[in-house]
């Protein structure tokens, strides 16, 4: 008798809304067709939050919470669009773009760039701190893929992937703040990782030029993640 | 009809395809180009500064002191300033040069990659900067329109509306890149 799901009601931009008790405040924006940006998110793989960029207004809560892991609550009152949450959206992708070298016009994933389609979508018309332009190098010693440090936004897709979907645990995030990268196997070469099976989902999650195949040129390379939802909807039937 | 803005365009940091796609706006061109006077620009020969611009486009990114020169003095003599074009609003490939040290890259390119009088340039070549900045950060930009290049619509739709007198929106149709 109690096995029957615990049904909520709330609102999200004043729009009553009802949502299975667990569900997470982007799922049920999403079921609803309310568009809350995010970029770190990936249906399929374990939600992080790392990014910030669905963060959402609830009444009587001080802090701004991610959608993407805040659970939904009875008659909770959410707002997903504000002045205050399109200036933060704003000043997150600036920093993005700050953070590392992302030069859009010569990067194979032109056109094809969450980071980049983000950016026009929030209205962001220049970046209002100051470049840091880092020295990152680019790891081309895999026989088929490259890691493109200059454009990594840390968003741990491929970490996720790699460890949740295909089990190999080949990539990590190595180091603290601003010197975090993200590392196959003990730091060594992408190309000399033992545990790396060559299978490319890394690749197709990466929202950005960062993780990419070789032998395209600029604006040539687009990403094919159709195969995430669909592994992780038979996994769970077979379970 | 009003009396026809004074237009200036500059040309810095940059490979000159945002004039380019300036140029591919195409027959549009004439149908603005009663409402427009041409002050300054690289496709003219202008000496100086011109004074009391209401429009100035700048391409390209601010690298060496000739660039700081230039982009101080037409915006003191400019009502609008717009950047135009990824370098103009982001540094995009010219600031690539900015993960690299000064003297390592006077030395690449006069000193390591020359086949005869390898040396520094003194007076003639105008100094670097210590680093690649968009135009923002040197002085105020009331307009960006970006692309590498601006397509011509974006760059026609931004010009089109500025003289109606509206402040136009290039994020609507452009993108970085």
């Amino acid at each position: 008798m109690s096995d029957a799901p615990h049904i909520l009601t709330l609102k999200i931009d004043d729009q009553d809304v009802s949502a299975v008790e667990g569900q997470t405040i982007l799922a049920v924006a999403r079921e609803n067709g309310i568009a809350v940006p995010t970029l770190c998110f990936l249906k399929g793989l374990s939600p992080v939050g790392a990014c910030r960029l669905c963060l959402v207004e609830i009444k009587g809560v001080p802090k701004l919470l991610p959608a993407c892991v805040t659970r939904a609550a009875e008659g909770m009152e959410v707002t997903t669009d504000s002045p205050r949450l399109r200036e933060y959206r704003r000043t997150i992708l600036e920093l993005l773009f700050a953070e590392r070298n992302h030069v859009c016009s010569i990067c194979v994933s032109n056109n094809n760039c969450e980071l980049q389609s983000l950016a026009r979508a929030q209205g962001l018309t220049h970046v209002r701190v100051p470049y840091r332009h880092p020295r990152l190098g680019v790891d081309a010693t895999h026989s088929r893929f490259s890691a493109d440090h200059n454009r990594c936004i840390l968003c741990a897709r491929c970490v996720r992937v790699c460890d949740e979907i295909e089990g190999a645990h080949t990539w990590d995030i190595m180091g603290r703040g601003i010197d975090c990268r993200v590392i196959t196997d003990m730091n060594q070469p992408w190309g000399q990782s033992d545990t790396c099976t060559s299978c490319g989902k890394c690749v197709h999650v990466c929202p950005t030029g960062t993780l990419t195949e070789k032998g395209v040129a600029a604006a040539e390379m687009k990403k094919r993640q159709q195969f995430l939802p669909y592994l992780t909807a038979m996994r769970e039937e077979r379970e | 009809m009003s009396a026809k803005i004074r237009l200036a365009t500059v040309w810095l940091d940059g490979c000159s395809g945002c004039h380019m796609s300036l140029l591919d706006i195409d027959e549009r061109l004439l149908d603005i180009a009663d409402r427009i006077e041409l002050v300054s620009s690289p496709i003219m020969d202008v000496k100086g500064f011109p004074e009391n611009i209401d429009l100035t486009i700048v391409e390209g990114a601010i690298t060496n002191e000739e660039d700081l020169h230039k982009v101080l003095a037409f915006r003191k003599n400019t009502k609008l300033l717009m950047a135009l074009g990824d370098c103009a609003i982001t540094g995009n490939v010219p600031a690539m040069r900015n993960t690299f040290a000064i003297d390592d890259l006077y030395n690449r390119a006069y000193v390591e990659n020359a086949d005869a009088e390898k040396q520094v340039p003194g007076a003639v070549v105008p100094r670097l900067l210590d680093r690649t900045r968009p135009i923002h950060e040197v002085v105020p930009v009331d307009v960006y329109v970006p692309g590498c290049p601006p397509h011509a619509d974006v760059i026609f739709y931004a010009i089109a509306e500025l003289l109606e007198g509206r402040m136009p929106d290039p994020m609507k149709m452009g993108k970085f890149g």
